[in-house]
């Protein structure tokens, strides 16, 4: 950390990169003044109303939570919102786009790949009951126990860090990667989903877990606190059980029961119409 | 499926390894203290213990074992470490198919070594 009444400058070395028009990626330095609170994306920003106006990167909620600004930091893929600049140690700012991904422009990658792996793990609750899922009657029945072996998975904001930082995505395109992986683990591990088998038959071959060595990088960087390695290893698990026939076949949860015996208090009105 | 399943074997072949090298660390390095495995008052290696074991169909046995369990687990790991390197699908199966012929030659040399050195000291 730099104590901020040290920092008065700002050295921003940029990777800039036009596919259109450049052979090549090239780093631009620029300096700007220091102003208390300033963040990466803060910087960023002032670079491209006052020098680099056709500087181009994704951000969208400058508060963490949209996962849109990830970006290579100081060597480290970091949420550029969420990086102050005194927390780098240094006044030199290097900004790159997150790594083992291609380069839309500047720092914009394709996350395209990513987002297909993601998709083809089926990220959401499956169900056999649809009509249920279709029109619920009611919620399905979850003890705080049973929420707590997904929850901090479902905090995952897909900013592509852990992508970045992984050394095996960054070797083998097949693999699924972090991300995609611990969201699968997300909902097999929910008491309320029975997808499984569906997406076993994604797991159960190259692009499931059985790369991944442990570098645990996808963990360190993760900006949300999340744990993609303990997903993979967890995920690891319950493949190697279910091979053997010794995984625990579970029932989803069934809708909860509605309390009984209470009235609506006068003057509240009904709750409007589900709309999904 | 191939890959859970490759995963799964590699996994159980860890675990024969731990049980067998477990075995063979109390037979040749602590029996001096355990006294289950040798005849009283020798060392592992002196020739009425190792003939003793060579006589055994147990022994037998455990070699085989050990040596299957070993060759999987090395020569998967050596494979997934080959992965690494990004090889394309055609060097990736002609990788494998390499490495499960070493594997099986190893592996059919070794149970030779051992049945053969089996009947010779039963026949001593």
């Amino acid at each position: 950390m730099v104590a901020t009444n040290a920092l008065s400058e700002v050295i921003f070395r940029v990777r800039r990169f036009d596919p259109a028009a450049d052979a090549a990626p090239r780093w631009e330095e620029h300096r700007l003044p220091y102003t208390l609170g300033m963040t990466v994306l803060d910087g960023l920003k002032r670079l491209k109303e006052t020098i680099a106006p056709g500087l181009a990167w994704r951000s969208s909620c400058r508060m963490g939570v949209c996962g849109s600004c990830g970006m290579f930091i100081n060597g480290r893929a970091r949420l550029a919102c969420n990086t102050q600049i005194t927390e780098l140690g240094t006044h030199v700012v290097m900004v790159a786009p997150l790594p083992n991904f291609d380069t839309i422009r500047d720092l914009v990658p394709d996350l395209v790949p990513m987002f297909d792996a993601h998709q083809a793990l089926m990220p959401y609750v499956i169900r056999g009951d649809r009509d249920e899922m279709t029109i619920p009657t009611g919620e399905f029945a979850q003890s705080a126990h049973e929420l707590e072996q997904f929850l901090q998975f479902s905090y995952c904001i897909r900013c592509g860090c852990c992508m970045a930082a992984c050394p095996t995505y960054a070797t083998d395109p097949r693999y699924s990667g972090p991300m995609p992986l611990a969201q699968a683990h997300r909902y097999n591990a929910d008491t309320r989903d029975d997808g499984f088998s569906a997406r076993r038959t994604v797991l159960a071959g190259e692009a499931g877990p059985w790369r991944c060595h442990y570098a645990g990088e996808c963990s360190r960087v993760c900006p949300k606190g999340v744990d993609p390695a303990k997903a993979i290893q967890l995920m690891k698990r319950e493949l190697v059980l279910d091979y053997l026939r010794l995984r625990r076949e579970r029932c989803p949860a069934e809708v909860a029961a509605k309390p009984a015996g209470i009235k609506r208090r006068d003057g509240i009105p009904e709750a409007p119409k589900p709309t999904i | 499926m191939r890959d859970q399943r490759l995963w799964t074997w590699h996994v159980r072949a860890g675990v024969v390894i731990l049980v067998f090298l477990g075995l063979h660390m109390a037979i040749m390095h602590i029996d001096t203290v355990l006294g289950l495995f040798n005849r009283p008052g020798t060392e592992a290696i002196d020739w009425s213990n190792v003939i003793d074991r060579a006589r055994s169909a147990f022994f037998m046995v455990t070699y085989v074992v050990l040596l299957g369990a070993a060759l999987f687990h090395g020569l998967y790991g050596l494979r997934t470490i080959l992965f690494e390197l990004n090889p394309g699908a055609g060097l990736k199966k002609g990788l494998s198919v390499l490495l499960t012929v070493v594997g099986v030659g190893l592996f059919g040399l070794g149970t030779w070594v051992a049945w053969a050195s089996f009947g010779l000291a039963r026949a001593l």
